[in-house]
């Protein structure tokens, strides 16, 4: 800020150091803080990718096999695998937190965070594991 | 202290749902349909199946129910982006119009895609 300062009469001044647009690239906890939030952009992707999926699938065999070849373009391809880079990023950070979030008791006792954390990974690996089987038990 | 009553708590709560549903379920779908699909690492599965697979009463609810929370999930960090990242803060109302706005047409969308499968 330049020029001279300004007072408010019986008021202590106002103290508000400018914030550079770029606080968060000071920091590496700051920068992980920032790309998580980035991360929503993708899974906001993931959504409509997903949609013009269901939407290819309900329109039939022919819409379903040109879904997948426009999935195959490089562009498509880079930009999911972008996607899942943040979206793996997301799910981990989001996990490490769990046990932050979630304060369980059992039997009086606080429930270890690293247990809460672990059972949210278990979560993680079986619902994959039970949607991959679903999807992949009807390849050909 | 007077006793606000604010959206903000149920939008953190739509937020938080749809964390949990977005790291649980996206990771191994973007992999899927992203990746081993497209580029031919695993063979894709029949028309068929994928129809009955998404044609369950129970996955077109699903569908439509995780699509929003994911949606609410997006906006509530975007807005927040901008707000606190790259301090756009005087467009503050314009931007909760759009995000949110978003998130109504991404809901109504999903509906219509869900109840319009065969």
């Amino acid at each position: 800020m330049s020029g001279q300062p300004t007072h408010t009469p019986f008021h202590p001044r106002w103290y508000r150091p400018r914030v550079s647009t770029w606080w968060w690239l000071k920091r590496r906890s700051s920068l992980a803080f920032i790309l998580r939030e980035v991360s929503s952009i993708f899974v906001a992707w993931f959504v409509v990718f997903f949609l013009l999926l269901v939407a290819a699938v309900g329109r039939g065999e022919a819409a379903y096999q040109e879904f997948v070849r426009w999935a195959a373009h490089p562009g498509s391809v880079l930009v999911n695998l972008v996607s899942l880079f943040f979206v793996v990023f997301h799910a981990v950070t989001w996990f490490n937190l769990a046990p932050q979030a979630m304060v369980v008791r059992m039997r009086g006792k606080r429930v270890p965070g690293k247990l809460i954390a672990a059972s949210n990974y278990g979560a993680w690996v079986v619902t994959s594991l039970l949607m991959a089987w679903i999807i992949l038990a009807g390849s050909r | 202290m007077a006793k606000r009553t604010t959206v903000e708590p149920l939008l953190w709560i739509l937020f938080s749902a749809g964390g949990v549903v977005a790291a649980l379920v996206i990771p191994v779908l973007l992999f899927l349909f992203g990746l081993a699909f497209p580029l031919g690492w695993l063979s894709l599965p029949s028309h068929a199946h994928m129809l009955a697979v998404l044609g369950h009463p129970l996955s077109r609810i699903t569908i439509f129910v995780s699509c929003t929370l994911l949606l609410f999930h997006w906006a509530h960090r975007f807005r927040f982006t901008l707000y606190d990242g790259f301090q756009i803060k005087h467009l503050n109302g314009l931007i909760v119009i759009v995000s949110y706005g978003a998130v109504l047409v991404g809901t109504v969308a999903a509906g219509y895609i869900v109840w319009q499968l065969p």
